[in-house]
């Protein structure tokens, strides 16, 4: 029977690039997959797409490309990533650029574009589901949108004998379920092997978080190698029990708990888990350890894909300011405290509107050590972190500011200060109608 | 004794909703957690994260709880002021629930 080997080669934007070199080297992979775009990413990528019309995707996909692409190529391992971010054709541009300077020659690259559906949201009568007002009264607010796109052009991509295939804002375990569908010839309207595929992306789809990473608790959950983490790998037969696993002699574990927790992670209704692809049932998965790093995983069904899509809408929303400052020793609780006191009572007198404020009292041994640190009864040391919500940009740095001046005008031995103020772009959503979403595969052949 | 002793935990996060699971080490335990973690008791214990309601899913296959509560304080990982956005350690605060029952006695 025909087992697919699909790897998971990054699960967010800034992740670690060597286990991937890892997979694709001694995986035996027919698909090495790069999951990287976080809700919010892709509202960052369309900012620095507004600044420059040839950026937009994912800053760390050229390095991420030049390390796997030889070994990828060598190996015949087909590359699918999100990496397109808010600019799949510029990403693919890039990839092209990289395959020539190896001298690659007949790679197929497929940038999948369509998602970003801001002209159509801020068209028509379309709701904020967390709000309920209008997505147009969203105004210049609105940052981006860009819909949740399931499997569909990726296995059209796959069927033009795509190399790589780069992609927007796509449904994280879409970029699983497209591979797995299409290597067994499957249908996307199979729904049970959907939920199937969907199981294996959602797995997957934070690459060490199922092989030991966000699990580790010495004594209670202990990993080996955690510094050398490997990244996860599925077979996938075309029918029954999937095993997931990872490359041999790479640090981390592969168990029933790890599995487990990551089965259940950002899960609601397990019976219930909507992907633009289908609704899956992962309540009746059974895990099982079928071998040294090795786990068993079955069960996992699916209905009929949804008619509407998940939009993901970016706005501008308030600034943050934030500062923090550290005291040591008898009394240090008290002065940090005080000093908490009086960037409250000076930001009241100059004005500053903050909508919201909040104060933290962080610490172990930063300033002076363990030795000292450990004789002290009571904390020995805090940090203050002071946050606020302002409505600008120069209100948020003011509160950092009264943070910083702590030095010279706060309570005694205050040290260590360090002060941020950014802009916040919060995350809401709308559905719209499928058919109203239209994707186009564009191929290029180096 | 603490959660800790019996089961691990993972949060997850989605807007202002977050997922924690409670899975146990050894299925023995499992009528232990259903009977004693309800929806109520991690809503109390989360008195100061989350103002919502708290959705209990039951996974006896693999024994394990699924707690989605709604609400959190803040206004979720895109805009809250918390120190930890995402409310990642959250999975550690719901294994510091006391528990009644003796990890090695108990069995339903």
């Amino acid at each position: 029977m025909k087992i697919v080997r699909i790897g998971c080669g990054a699960g967010f934007a800034g992740d670690r690039i060597e286990p991937a070199i890892e997979l694709a080297a001694k995986g035996a992979l027919d698909y090495l997959v790069f999951e990287c775009l976080a809700e919010r990413t892709i509202a960052l990528a369309q900012q620095a797409k507004a600044r420059d019309p040839q950026l937009g995707y994912e800053p760390l996909l050229a390095a991420r490309m030049e390390a796997v692409l030889p070994l990828c190529r060598e190996r015949g391992t087909t590359i699918i990533t999100n990496m397109g971010a808010a600019n799949p054709s510029a990403a693919a541009e890039v990839v092209r650029r990289i395959a020539e300077r190896l001298g690659f020659n007949g790679l197929t690259i497929a940038a999948i574009v369509g998602d970003d559906v801001r002209a159509l949201v801020e068209g028509d009568d379309f709701t904020v589901r967390e709000t309920g007002e209008p997505v147009r009264s969203l105004g210049n607010r609105l940052v981006s949108a860009n819909a949740y796109i399931g499997a569909e052009p990726i296995v059209h991509a796959l069927e033009q004998s795509a190399d790589v295939v780069i992609t927007g804002r796509a449904a994280d375990p879409s970029l699983f379920v497209a591979p797995l569908m299409h290597a067994h010839g499957q249908s996307l309207d199979d729904c049970d092997q959907v939920g199937r595929a969907t199981l294996v992306g959602h797995l997957l789809e934070c690459a060490g978080q199922i092989t030991g990473g966000y699990f580790a608790d010495p004594g209670v959950k202990d990993v080996p190698g955690l510094d050398n983490l490997g990244f996860p790998l599925a077979e996938v037969p075309e029918r029954g029990p999937i095993v997931i696993t990872k490359v041999p002699g790479t640090g981390g574990i592969v168990t029933p708990a790890t599995c487990k927790e990551q089965l259940l992670y950002e899960i609601h209704d397990p019976a219930a888990y909507m992907t633009p692809d289908t609704i899956a049932d992962f309540s009746n998965v059974r895990i099982e350890a079928s071998g040294p790093d090795r786990v068993q995983v079955d069960g996992a069904t699916g209905g009929p894909r949804p008619d509407l899509l998940k939009v993901s809408l970016a706005c501008r929303d308030s600034f943050i300011g934030e500062g923090q400052i550290s005291y040591a020793g008898s009394g240090a609780e008290e002065r940090a405290r005080l000093a908490a006191d009086v960037v409250m009572r000076r930001l009241a007198r100059a004005g500053i509107h903050t909508s919201e404020t909040r104060c933290d009292f962080i610490g172990i041994n930063a300033l002076h050590g363990s030795l000292l640190s450990s004789e002290h009864d009571r904390s020995y040391e805090v940090r203050l972190r002071i946050a606020a919500r302002t409505n600008t940009l120069v209100d948020a740095q003011a509160v950092a500011n009264e943070v910083e001046s702590l030095y010279t005008n706060g309570p005694a031995g205050g040290g260590g200060a360090t002060k941020a103020a950014r802009e916040v772009l919060s995350v809401a959503s709308t559905f719209v109608p499928r058919h109203l979403v239209r994707c186009d595969v564009r191929i290029e052949v180096v | 004794m603490k959660l800790r002793t019996i089961a691990h935990s993972r949060t997850g996060d989605k807007g202002t909703t977050i997922n924690v699971s409670l899975i146990v080490f050894n299925p023995r335990h499992y009528p232990l957690v259903v009977r004693q973690v309800t929806a109520d008791r991690v809503k109390a214990h989360f008195v100061e994260l989350a103002t919502g309601t708290v959705i209990r899913y039951e996974l006896p296959l693999i024994g394990a709880l699924n707690f989605v509560v709604h609400g959190v304080v803040g206004g979720g990982v895109t805009r809250t002021l918390a120190l930890d956005a995402h409310g990642k350690s959250l999975s550690s605060a719901l294994l510091e629930m006391e528990i009644d029952g003796d990890a090695e006695m108990a069995d339903c």
